[in-house]
């Protein structure tokens, strides 16, 4: 009985939220951001080594979620809040949410490496992710049928491409939903005539497409996402419920640094400094 | 001494309670609270059923109770055609995170349909001929390896199955059928089937070796071979325990969500097509819950799905369960 008790108590403890331990910073959030977030983590973690960062993802809405219930101390998203977030946050902790853009990220597309296809306009991208263009051949490859791959709808990346790309409107209904880009990235690599999206940082093993504008090919490279020259870049942000303090501010001060962003570079994302 | 005295006598005198030695009234004490202790632990498990029902159903009941939530997510909206795109037919649409969410759940319907139906085509045979064969055919030494084989394969997390079908059986299936999709109802289908031929083996395999002896030496003695007996005897007279089997195995294939959210593509689409990709019930719950804002007529419909999962379920147990009744009456009533 006695060791029944303390193995209870044991359990309890676990299953406390982490949140309210001292010395710990939870970040949670974006699937595109978790090795982002973790490598912070780990740097911030040797040079601080009384404080304790957890990074876990999930994806821009569940980091909401989580801010919201309270179960994590700092966001990641990879897209704006939405205005319905906010005003939960707001009546919840009587304050607007805190907003810091911690880095720079392309949308790519991809497709096989077999695929002769290099380029596509974003006004093609739109039509075959809405189910206009269904082969490849209207978009100058071979006669075969596009396979349309996509996130689940609790990620970032979809609502991004869903609002920059289709302007709104619904993908398909034969899009395939996967979850987390590094297995829509796995997908591509194995479906010959598959295209799918996702950040930029993940990229390997498939082809990158470019973006075509007029007679110019834009691809997601360092330069052309930093100056904003890439039409699909977006910002990376970590949200927070009140103003940065204590240790979870030393931990954005440090993403923020220049060794903080030299990491983003490393991790395949652009600075935003 | 007449009767009526001795009856006087026998009510005058008190018998004399046994006096219990505090040692034996410990253990009587102890009995107590032990019985009393399971009999709480047995209304936990029933008391978190209900409530979880409970929980389950009130939160989707704000989709009735909501004026904003009626708008948006009427039955009519769930369950019938629906314009989606202008200058388009009416068609259903599964698309919830959208400036106007479109939610029919039918081809979600048609997803767990497709997946479920797959798997139990492939699982059914399986599972009840590996059975019929463990039980009457195989050599000892066999049956005693391929029972625990089997059975191991029941504790094979389904996350690794999943990750099985996606990896290893999506490309062989496209390469082999020349499927349009890596991903689809045929692979995760099958993928399901490895999760229930386990299931559905162990409870057919209990059921068969449960027949009594004297049926099989009863068929022999009269002539029939081998195979005719446990065809034609063993067989029916473990009919119940076999159906069950399936219904376990159905139950199962219904509510599993891993391996389809894996292996299928989860793309909702409403086609008779097996070799599209396609989106279940519960996968699109576990998909989608991480995400919704809570409160939200997105989190109601999730928890409306669950509920329809949950009803499909506690129909279909209820239905096997006469359906057995009722096979074991004519079984019995046949041979009596």
């Amino acid at each position: 009985m006695k060791t029944f008790l303390k193995s209870l108590v044991a359990v309890l403890m676990v299953a406390l939220p982490v949140a309210a331990q001292a010395g710990t910073v939870t970040v949670k959030g974006s699937d595109t951001m978790v090795i982002l977030g973790q490598r912070w983590a780990e740097e911030f973690m040797k040079k601080n080594a009384a404080t304790k960062v957890q990074v876990t993802g999930g994806g821009s809405g569940t980091g909401m979620a989580a801010l919201q219930n309270g179960t994590t101390d700092i966001a990641m998203s990879s897209r704006d809040i939405k205005p319905a977030e906010k005003d939960k946050l707001r009546a919840q902790y009587k304050a607007d949410a805190v907003e810091i853009p911690v880095a720079k990220d392309g949308v790519t597309f991809y497709v096989s490496e077999g695929n002769p296809v290099t380029s596509l306009t974003v006004e093609q991208l739109r039509d075959i992710y809405l189910g206009d263009i269904t082969n490849w051949k209207d978009v100058g490859g071979p006669d075969a049928p596009i396979v349309v791959y996509s996130r689940e709808n609790s990620s970032g990346t979809y609502v991004f491409v869903k609002e920059h790309v289709l302007k709104g409107e619904d993908y398909v209904a034969s899009a395939q939903t996967l979850p987390g880009t590094a297995a829509v990235v796995n997908a591509v690599a194995k479906e010959k005539y598959g295209i799918g999206y996702g950040g930029a940082a993940y990229a390997k093993g498939i082809k990158e497409l470019k973006v075509k504008q007029g007679n110019e090919e834009i691809a997601a490279s360092a330069e052309n996402i930093k100056s904003g020259k890439y039409p699909l870049s977006r910002n990376l942000f970590f949200y927070l419920r009140n103003k940065p303090a204590g240790e979870v501010k030393a931990f954005i001060d440090f993403a923020l640094s220049p060794e903080g962003q030299a990491i983003v570079n490393k991790v395949g994302y652009f600075p935003v400094k | 001494m007449d009767r009526q005295a001795v009856m006087q006598q026998g009510l005058a005198e008190t018998i004399p309670v046994p006096r219990l030695s505090p040692e034996a009234r410990r253990r009587q004490l102890r009995e107590k609270a032990i019985a009393g202790f399971i009999t709480l632990m047995a209304f936990t498990g029933i008391a978190a059923l209900v409530l979880i029902l409970v929980f389950v159903a009130k939160e989707a009941l704000a989709l009735f109770t909501e004026a904003e939530a009626r708008h948006e997510a009427s039955l009519s909206k769930m369950f019938l055609p629906q314009v989606v795109r202008q200058n388009r037919p009416p068609a259903f649409v599964w698309q919830p995170v959208s400036g106007v969410p479109k939610v029919s759940m039918i081809p979600l319907f048609i997803g767990t349909l497709k997946t479920t139906a797959v798997s139990m085509l492939v699982a059914v045979p399986v599972g009840v001929f590996g059975a019929l064969y463990a039980a009457e055919f195989a050599p000892r030494r066999l049956r005693e390896l391929l029972k625990p084989v089997i059975e191991l394969l029941a504790g094979i997390p389904s996350v690794v199955l999943g990750f099985f079908a996606l990896m290893v059986m999506a490309t062989f299936l496209q390469d082999t059928l020349g499927l349009n999709t890596r991903l689809n109802a045929v692979v995760a289908g099958l993928g399901l089937a490895l999760a229930i031929v386990p299931v559905i083996f162990t409870v057919a395999e209990d059921s068969l070796t449960a027949v009594p002896r004297s049926y099989r030496e009863a068929s022999l003695a009269l002539g029939a071979t081998p195979w005719e007996t446990a065809w034609k005897v063993v067989l029916p007279a473990a009919a119940p325990g076999i159906l069950a089997a399936c219904v376990l195995g159905f139950g199962r294939a219904i509510g599993e969500t891993m391996i389809i959210l894996m292996a299928s593509g989860n793309a909702a689409i409403v086609s008779a097509n097996l070799g599209d990709s396609v989106r279940s019930l519960s996968a699109t719950i576990a998909a989608e819950m991480g995400e919704v804002v809570v409160g939200s007529t997105h989190y109601s419909l999730l928890f409306f799905i669950g509920v329809q999962l949950f009803l499909f379920t506690f129909v279909l147990n209820m239905l096997a369960s006469t359906w057995t009744k009722r096979v074991v009456k004519k079984l019995t009533g046949s041979a009596s």
